[in-house]
């Protein structure tokens, strides 16, 4: 067991914080006979509880900010984060918002960016892959 | 029979149910994702997904009433693997016999949806609680008509006089389809039927996934659920869904084919077990697997009136049937 056991089955939780639902399609898309990560063992999951992984999407508005800091602390460890599109990344059209206090990464730590606007599916799926990777390789680190 | 021996017969279907459990499981998944024009996760998904889980850290929330949320996956486990131990396997009567071990099997099968509303109610989330009071009126509406379906076989049995009534072993060695008139075979078809209807309410898959309705109450009992402890409520459902579709074959197929092949010893035993396990996948892929993938959910009201009305009705009709098929017959 140890942390291989996450390269196949990776349940990810999906938190949107003020994005325009473009990147959140893509995310479904991913799910979808056509791109289907359930046959990575990738699982969208309903709650931060289950989740290995958390898919963040949207530049952060004020409001969200807690919110995102609250679901990151409720999952369990060992988690990941994962940026997905260019909002969360670099806080995209958004930089100079009066409401927004992204990007993700000044709320929690992110272990990898998924840029685009939106991404399409391939590079989410290869933004969790990577993510796992970072992972393996801090806890490799910390050993 | 020696002690000893005894124990190791019940580690064996301990384990073995576990395991097939998680086979079916992944099977279930699998087949799922066909149908459905996907490629599907690997046959040994729901090993990965156990073996992931309990890596996880266990989180028990602030709001939570510790010891009921630590206690109720332990229950949920024991109570699902004890049903194992109840239920005959093809040529191998049960490990634990007792003279009502039918009602016996009935209410284990109703203690994990009990723990898993516990479970739910201490966790100290609001979508626990709703998914909690969605399993407890699940739970009220489905055990009337499996009941029925149960009474009315084992009934139908002691009529006849097959063996003490309400054992699994004697329901077993005896298939009523065969002893009855036509009527009673119809009665028997329509008990069947609404057995296979119960059997996705029982192990809360879609269309009557609604206690863990990801999508609305973000997984309800589960919600707060996280490492060792889910992936303990995750075996008791492997082991459950083995459970329940044993029991559908034990009332209403138990046949063997050791008989037609014409095998005797070790070699018919072996063939009829696998015959089992294979009725038992059956009923499972007709019941479960094909259902989720063709059907949406429903809503909690839309199952408490369809079980308690039409089932119970169809149920009933089943029943008198049976007993009609008593006077005709005798």
């Amino acid at each position: 067991m140890g942390l291989s056991s996450f390269k196949r089955a990776l349940w990810v939780f999906h938190i949107a914080t003020g994005s325009c639902n473009g990147c959140d399609i893509e995310i479904v898309a991913a799910l979808t006979p056509r791109y289907d990560v359930e046959r990575f063992g990738i699982k969208l999951v309903g709650t931060p509880r289950h989740a290995d992984v958390l898919l963040v999407t949207g530049p952060v508005t004020r409001p969200m900010a807690e919110r995102l800091k609250r679901v990151y602390d409720q999952t369990p460890e060992p988690k990941a984060v994962v940026v997905v599109g260019g909002c969360g990344s670099t806080s995209g059209v958004f930089y100079d918002s009066y409401n927004v206090v992204g990007p993700v990464d000044k709320i929690v730590p992110v272990a990898a960016y998924v840029p685009g606007c939106p991404p399409r599916p391939e590079a989410i799926i290869h933004g969790v892959v990577t993510a796992v990777a970072k992972l393996e390789q801090l806890a490799g680190e910390k050993r | 029979m020696t002690s000893l021996h005894l124990v190791w017969q019940a580690a064996a279907v301990l384990v073995g149910g576990g395991l097939l459990g998680l086979v079916y499981k992944g099977f279930d998944r699998k087949l799922a994702a066909r149908m459905q024009a996907r490629i599907g996760p690997p046959l040994r998904q729901p090993f990965l997904d156990v073996g992931k889980l309990l890596v996880k850290e266990s989180v028990v929330p602030r709001d939570a009433v510790g010891w009921l949320f630590k206690a109720m996956p332990f229950l949920a486990v024991i109570a699902s693997f004890t049903v194992l131990l109840y239920l005959p396997w093809g040529p191998f009567p049960a490990i634990l016999r007792t003279g009502g071990d039918a009602i016996l099997v009935l209410y284990l099968l109703a203690v994990p949806a009990v723990a898993m509303a516990l479970g739910g109610f201490a966790s100290g989330s609001p979508l626990a609680t709703v998914g909690a009071q969605r399993e407890i009126v699940m739970l009220m509406s489905y055990e009337f008509p499996l009941a029925v379906a149960v009474v009315g076989v084992v009934w139908r049995l002691a009529t006849l006089g097959g063996g003490p009534a309400f054992s699994l072993g004697a329901i077993a060695a005896a298939p009523l389809w065969t002893m009855v008139g036509p009527l009673g075979v119809i009665g028997l078809a329509i008990l069947a039927a609404c057995l296979l209807v119960v059997t996705p309410a029982e192990l809360s898959k879609i269309p009557f996934d609604i206690p863990e309705a990801e999508t609305e109450i973000a997984g309800g009992l589960m919600v707060e659920y996280s490492g060792t402890y889910l992936a303990l409520f995750y075996l008791a459902d492997a082991a459950k869904t083995i459970a329940m579709a044993a029991l559908v074959v034990t009332l209403f197929a138990p046949y063997g084919i050791a008989g037609l092949l014409g095998l005797s010893g070790a070699g018919a035993q072996a063939v009829d077990l696998v015959f089992h396990l294979l009725k038992i996948f059956v009923v499972m892929f007709a019941a479960v697997t094909t259902v989720r993938v063709a059907m949406a959910r429903l809503k909690i009201d839309q199952v408490a009136r369809g079980f308690w009305l039409q089932i119970t009705a169809v149920a009933v009709a089943g029943l008198m049937l049976l007993v009609l098929d008593r006077m005709v017959v005798g």
